[in-house]
């Protein structure tokens, strides 16, 4: 016996339940028929799939054509995945040049790597890796921007655009905005009154406004607010509206993890002697980070999602692109295939995500 | 050894070390840094907009707009009925408040008095209905075109955004409703339709929908000529969606008013099996008796004075459909989006809501003896209720702010006319914070309403 578990092995000498009561048909008539009502659920449920896959099966795989060039489309009833086999690599990197393709891609690798590293709780528990995860953001940005420092080319910002462009403007503005946001809910505790009636102000108008009007406000009122000379490009732009943006929600991700924190903690902090700068970093932050890590992915969901927004004001992300490559005379008013592929890809990193968060959710959960 | 006194003669040094004037040096060090940094900014926009020779100010409000706009509702100028309309409801709300005060100052509430109940009644909706029946011809209403100014244009673009924004939330929360008791079906085909829908839908961004919605299908309907039809009430084409609109015949105000007085008797009546049930136990029939008053007393009115109200259909004349309500593509791709989105997200409330109800409860109700439907009404869903308004709440305001998307698609809303106001006037500072001003007074009123019910519905701990 290890001690560990409670729970006593099955006795395999312990009479198995009656065969009336296990077994697939017994809980198909418990679960799907168990009364007229349930069967006529089932039924309508029934129709309705099959009515939605069918529609979505003929039209993505029966009726769809594959193939090169837009010749192949014509007269097409299905799909036209010859688009997006043509198209694909606008999607994920836009207009960067070719032949320096490997460094999004990189960036890309280094991402997953992070994200995979965090799956594994040793090395979550090793303290430099939080620095990593602070410093990825800058490690992605210039890997893409480059320059003569890094010796690689300067790729201008505007030839940036698709999955790249999404994932950098959402990975940057989280890995600027929570410092920031961290800041902020900090100041919202504070017993300073004017401290806290400014970062109150902040925050609540930030909610309380939608996101496409601090966009406007960042791509048509920051050249204004600099000092003649100055000028910005559109993505440093819309990077710091979304950043601004994210650091006000991400103030109140932070503040619900202070709250969730027993004061019994900073009193035992103070009983050791220790001054408020290090009772907040080395007793309170490091566990409040801890504790906000699932509503924080579900903010970088939101956030991910929201960054799709910035194709209103002329960026080419993964959305902007959809209406950028059907302005090809070519592939005219292919904006459905567009759409669905646009949608497949982020959905694929807002479920694996939103699934994560709930892992860490339900494991924090035993863990008390 | 004495201990150091606080109030010793203070150099430098001891102010640096005063917790108190320490927070204040801090706190005057902020001001002054967030005064340099907005004077600053105040400075180089002035500069910047004298060079480009722009005028500033909200001037511009008064300029003729000189652009059409697709999405047309009368807005209501504040002249002669209207504003008796308003003074009526204020001052009705205002002595209701009073009253409540008074009622309370006297430890009791003013629903424990049938009198005050009465006057309540008249106070909020009497006075206010005679107000708009003797004024209602009064009140004057801007159709909006392109003669009128820039300000007219926005009040059209609000009231679009209030109109998408309350149906959205309306249908929104039928069908996260339904959805989320759904998810919650014994019936296993049925939990996991509704959680694949929840789960696909919560994890696109709502732009895309919207313009899957907009280009992908609505402008893959067929014209006018070959539109689909539901049983000829609803009609769906690429110019739109048109439903049959109720026409108020010469009688609708009195079959109107004889509803509104069988459910002020309805009220009055619940109030009396109530408090008969909490003085003798006994339980008087409140449902059927409510239900037939309200069919006898319409159905009386519908006969003795002819129908109320004659539907107008959508009808097909040359090459599009007049008559009926005609709803935009742009106004129900907004609408059909902003409903499926945020009906997903209120599902999961709906659902982590009943689940915050612990079993418990369900299995003392079942035993003191409750029937079913009872449970879930007067035991799971006031618990349950305390859980999901808030976060509800914020889906509501998320839904409205969502609404500013429509500039994606032309759907003339505040955020899409205040845009169309910058490219036009040149004026970009203004607009931008009109329209900020604009969604941070609703956010803000909202929430403040949410927090003074949050704070009444509070458990009460004894």
């Amino acid at each position: 016996m290890n001690g560990r578990s409670s729970v006593p092995a099955p006795d395999s000498s312990a009479p198995r339940p009656p065969k009336s009561q296990i077994g697939a048909q017994v809980w198909v008539r418990k679960n799907l028929f168990g009364n007229w009502f349930d069967t006529l659920l089932t039924l309508l449920s029934l129709w309705l799939i099959y009515q939605i896959v069918s529609v979505i099966f003929s039209w993505a795989i029966i009726d769809a054509v594959v193939g090169e060039g837009p010749k192949v489309c014509e007269g097409a009833k299905g799909a036209c995945w010859a688009f997006i086999q043509e198209m694909w690599e606008l999607f994920i990197v836009g207009l960067y040049p070719f032949e320096e393709r490997y460094r999004p891609y990189t960036a890309f690798l280094i991402l997953v790597l992070l994200c995979a590293a965090t799956f594994v709780a040793r090395v979550r528990r090793w303290p430099p890796f939080y620095l990593l995860w602070a410093l990825a953001p800058f490690a992605v940005f210039f890997l893409i921007r480059g320059g003569t420092a890094l010796n690689l080319p300067l790729v201008d910002t505007s030839l940036w655009g698709g999955l790249m462009l999404t994932l950098v403007l959402a990975v940057v503005s989280l890995g600027l905005g929570f410092p920031l946001g961290i800041l902020l809910a900090l100041g919202r505790r504070s017993r300073m009154p004017v401290l806290r009636g400014l970062c109150v102000a902040y925050i609540e108008l930030v909610r309380g406004v939608p996101l496409i009007t601090v966009l406007f406000l960042s791509s048509v009122m920051l050249p204004l607010f600099l000092p003649a000379g100055i000028d910005i490009d559109k993505i440093l732009r819309a990077l710091i509206g979304i950043t601004l943006f994210a650091a006000a929600y991400l103030a109140e991700v932070v503040r619900g993890g202070l709250q969730g924190l027993p004061s019994g903690q900073e009193d035992a902090a103070k009983a050791l002697g220790m001054n408020s700068w290090q009772t907040m970093v080395f007793i309170i932050l490091p566990q409040v980070l801890r504790m906000v890590i699932p509503p924080l992915v579900s903010t970088f969901i939101g956030l991910l999602k929201d960054t799709s927004l910035v194709s209103i004001i002329g960026l080419l992300d993964l959305l902007g692109m959809a209406a950028a490559t059907t302005a090809n005379p070519d592939w005219l008013g292919r904006l459905v295939e567009a759409y669905v592929f646009v949608a497949v890809i982020y959905w694929v990193f807002c479920y694996s995500m939103s699934r994560y968060s709930l892992f860490l959710e339900r494991k924090y959960k035993t863990g008390h | 050894m004495t201990p150091p006194r606080r109030d010793q003669p203070q150099s430098l040094i001891a102010l640096w070390r005063n917790p108190v004037a320490r927070a204040w040096i801090y706190q005057i060090a902020i001001l002054l840094a967030v005064g340099l940094g907005a004077h600053t900014l105040f400075q180089n926009t002035r500069r910047n907009l004298e060079e480009k020779d722009t005028v500033s100010g909200f001037a511009y409000l008064a300029n003729e707009a000189s652009f059409g706009i697709g999405e047309i509702l009368p807005v209501p100028v504040l002249e002669g009925g209207l504003i008796h309309l308003l003074i009526a409801i204020v001052a009705g709300l205002f002595l209701v408040f009073l009253l409540s005060r008074w009622q309370k100052r006297r430890g009791s509430t003013i629903g424990a008095d049938t009198r005050l109940v009465i006057v309540v009644f008249i106070l909020l909706f009497g006075v206010p209905l005679a107000v708009l029946f003797y004024s209602g011809d009064t009140i004057r209403a801007i159709h909006y075109t392109e003669a009128n100014s820039y300000g007219v244009a926005l009040m059209v673009g609000l009231l679009n955004t209030f109109k998408v924004s309350l149906i959205g939330c309306v249908l929104a929360t039928l069908l996260g409703l339904f959805l989320g008791i759904s998810r919650l079906s014994s019936n296993w085909l049925v939990a996991k339709l509704s959680e694949t829908y929840i789960e696909i839908v919560r994890n696109i961004p709502l732009l895309v929908q919207l313009f899957f919605v907009y280009i992908a299908v609505l402008r893959t309907l067929p014209q006018p000529e070959n539109s689909l039809r539901f049983f000829d009430v609803a009609i769906l084409n690429n110019r739109g969606l048109y439903l049959p609109s109720p026409i108020p015949q010469d009688f609708a105000n009195l079959f109107m008013l004889s509803i509104a007085a069988t459910l002020t008797g309805i009220y009055f009546w619940r109030r009396h099996v109530k408090q008969r049930q909490d003085r003798t136990g006994e339980q008087l029939p409140f449902f059927l008796p409510s239900v037939a008053a309200l069919v006898a007393v319409s159905g009386l009115v519908w006969l003795i004075f002819g129908t109320p109200f004659q539907l107008e259909y959508a009808e097909l004349r040359g090459f599009n459909f007049v008559g009926g309500l005609e709803l935009s593509p742009e106004f129900t791709a907004m609408l059909i989006s902003l409903t499926l989105y945020t009906a997903a997200f209120i599902a999961e409330i709906v659902r982590s809501g009943i689940q915050a109800v612990s079993k418990g409860q369900r299995e003392a109700a079942q035993s003191l003896g409750l029937r079913g439907g009872q449970t879930l009404r007067l035991i799971v869903l006031p618990q349950a209720m305390r859980v999901m308004i808030p976060p509800l709440t914020s889906q509501f305001l998320n839904l409205t702010k969502n609404s500013s998307l429509g500039t994606a698609i032309g759907f003339a809303e505040v955020v899409n006319i205040s845009g169309t106001i910058i490219n036009q006037s040149g004026q970009a500072i203004e607009p931008i914070a009109l329209t900020m001003v604009i969604y941070l007074t609703f956010s803000l009123s909202i929430s403040m309403l949410m927090n003074w019910y949050n704070a009444k519905m509070r458990l009460v701990e004894r």
